[in-house]
């Protein structure tokens, strides 16, 4: 039997999709702009005639990124300190997580405390640089003159990572760690074979988060590394963006294309590949946010 | 340790002697031996503190280290002194960020202003957006449309700090006459919908400080508001389906329903992630204000952080920096303790 709809519920309804559809459009909009605007011609780019579609094609704004060197550096150190950065912190937070879920650990509460402190205050910007720079020696003193491995190992830990990663530790059943025990498991061995299997879903979630923030680094890429040529995509994007707002450089600028357009084109390259990878992590991206709710 | 003698010693009634209390004797050999035991243990489990090991050094090093440097808002930048004349420099730097009229502290002031208020209107308007969208999500029945918004509007939040705050600058860009520019295309947008004039659009958004507060916001929303909605979403479709009948057969129309049923049943997550925010009031996102401010709107846009940054990083004062921004966090801190406290005695429900 169908129920008939009442005015009220009838006018919310159609309110709703009408400004999901509205907002969806806002979100997508400034995405499809600059797609048009990486390939369209330099006319139609700098005199505001481009709406949506793109108007004269071209694509030297693509081909002008592809020939700099500078981009695929940058492209491929942001990838060294994803991979890098992720592996380094997902492997101390799950260590420091299991232990922290095991009851008989001494002084747990404290080492319990020694992580939520660092959610409730942060140092602040200027003592973080102070340290960063005594790091900076320190590695330089010991070796290690590339600053990404700095960027790598020092920067990205997140408290509430590891509160997660706690969290799930502490579902698994106890019964099955000791039946891993009996059978002569090592202490390694019964997280790699009990604790991380059964918290799978949890561990990619958190992977996710800190590859996600790795990606995403600028600010201490750009205070921290010094060689250029080390420097992140998102430091890469910047750098350009400031270029390109000076006038100077606008005003003497005569290609066939549009300066605005190497932005773009820009922007639309460091997109791309999340826009692929997309689709798959978007569960667990929900998953994570769902699992925000901390206990204790 | 103690170490009366009544402790020890047991009146026992039945001789009429003193006796050995053994019971103590055992305490105070624990007691005694506390460190030693420890010891022990952890020796005998080493592989599980090892395990804990470099997470406590990270956070050792990278986080707790900042902190003592921090004390650096206490001392003199002044290394011809010893360390205890360096620590007498006691409130100086504080003194100077309070005394009134100097351009040092009107900048400070601004900027801590700054910072509230951004999180403030952050509050009033980007909290509850991520509600609405996600009551709104409820009522789209269509899974193949839901799950096309939900991509679409989720999708802002997968753009980092830099390609996000690059947009917008693009979108809102000045005219530059000289090389024959136009004006960004939301600037456009704005001029021809009659919000802004011609000039302002020309002039450039974000050159403008009235602007400055509107564009962080409306950034803010575009970015997080359908992400956010996530959890609010996934609270609204836990509620039984039984618990819509019988508000209707009690007569609900949609309205009672959403007060009645919907908005009880989502607001725990909704005091959790008002506590989040409120906790977070003192702590905007410096990376956003850094990316999008310039020197034209620094009345509106400077906040303790980049206040910080400037004085400190560029200008090298760190005393004059550390000093505002433990003025910054130490407030903050309060800010959580207290909201987690509130939300506590009041619902049961909490963060940490």
């Amino acid at each position: 039997m169908k129920r008939k709809l009442e005015i009220s519920e009838l006018i919310f309804k159609i309110l709703s999709h009408v400004f999901l559809i509205v907002f969806a459009i806002c979100c997508l909009y400034p995405f499809l702009y600059a797609i048009s605007a990486a390939i369209s011609g330099r006319e139609a780019v700098e005199y505001g005639q481009l709406v949506l579609f793109p108007k004269d094609l071209q694509f030297e704004a693509f081909g002008n990124m592809f020939n700099n060197n500078m981009f695929w550096n940058s492209y491929t150190n942001t990838l060294f300190i994803t991979f890098y950065g992720t592996l380094w912190s997902m492997g101390t937070s799950i260590l420091g997580a299991y232990a922290l879920s095991k009851k008989r650990l001494l002084f747990r509460k404290t080492f319990n405390f020694f992580l939520v402190f660092t959610m409730w205050f942060s140092a602040g910007l200027v003592p973080q640089y102070l340290n960063y720079l005594n790091t900076k020696e320190v590695f330089n003193a010991v070796g290690i003159t590339d600053d990404k491995w700095l960027v790598v190992i020092a920067m990205g830990m997140a408290a509430m990572n590891i509160i997660l990663l706690r969290n799930a530790f502490e579902g698994v059943p106890g019964e099955i760690e000791e039946a891993a025990i009996v059978d002569g498991a090592t202490e390694f061995q019964v997280l790699t074979r009990v604790y991380i299997p059964m918290s799978k879903s949890t561990i990619a979630t958190v992977a996710l988060f800190f590859a996600i923030s790795r990606w995403n680094g600028y600010f201490w890429a750009r205070q921290m590394i010094s060689n250029l040529n080390e420097h992140p995509l998102q430091v890469f994007i910047r750098l350009k963006l400031e270029e390109f707002q000076d006038p100077d450089i606008m005003s003497a600028w005569n290609e066939a294309y549009a300066a605005d357009s190497v932005i773009y084109a820009l922007i639309v390259c460091s997109i791309i590949p999340v826009l692929i990878i997309y689709p798959f992590i978007q569960k667990y991206f929900a998953k994570g946010v769902n699992m925000g709710g901390v206990k204790e | 340790m103690k170490m009366k003698a009544d402790d020890y010693l047991v009146y026992d009634a039945g001789t009429g002697t003193y006796k050995e209390d053994a019971e103590q004797l055992v305490r105070d050999d624990v007691e005694k031996h506390y460190w030693l035991n420890v010891a022990r243990t952890i020796a005998k489990d080493w592989r599980l503190y090892l395990m804990l090991l470099p997470m406590i050094l990270v956070f050792l090093f990278w986080r707790y280290f900042p902190m003592y440097e921090l004390l650096g808002c206490f001392k003199v930048d002044d290394s011809t002194l010893d360390v205890a004349d360096q620590l007498y420099a006691g409130f100086t730097y504080f003194k100077q960020l309070f005394s009134g009229g100097t351009s040092l502290s009107t900048t400070f002031w601004a900027a801590f202003r700054n910072t509230f208020l951004l999180s403030f209107y952050g509050l009033c308007f980007g909290f509850p957006m991520p509600i609405i969208v996600a009551l709104f999500f409820n009522e789209i029945r269509s899974n193949i449309m839901r799950s096309f918004l939900q991509v679409a509007t989720y999708l802002p939040k997968f753009m980092s700090t830099v390609v996000m705050t690059s947009l917008v600058t693009m979108l809102v860009r000045q005219a530059s006459p000289l090389a024959g520019m136009e004006m960004g295309v939301i600037s456009r947008f704005l001029v021809q919908l009659g919000i802004i004039s011609q000039e302002t659009g020309a002039a450039g958004l974000l050159n403008n400080p009235g602007f400055f507060r509107a564009i962080y916001q409306i950034s803010g929303i575009w970015e997080g508001a359908g992400y956010d909605s996530i959890v609010f979403f996934a609270a609204i479709i836990a509620i039984s389906p039984t618990s819509y009948e019988a508000a209707q057969i009690d007569g609900a129309g949609k309205m009672a329903q959403m007060k009645y049923v919907v908005l009880p049943s989502i607001l725990s997550t909704i005091v959790i992630m008002l506590i989040n925010r409120i906790g977070s009031l003192l702590n905007v996102g410096y990376e956003k204000v850094l990316l999008l401010y310039n020197t034209n709107t620094y009345v509106t846009a400077d906040v303790v952080s980049t206040f910080a940054q400037r004085y400190g990083i560029t200008d090298g004062l760190v005393g004059i920096a550390s000093a505002a921004e433990m003025l910054n966090n130490v407030v903050g801190m309060l800010l959580v303790i207290a909201a987690n406290t509130i939300a506590r005695k009041a619902s049961d429900v909490s963060l940490y």
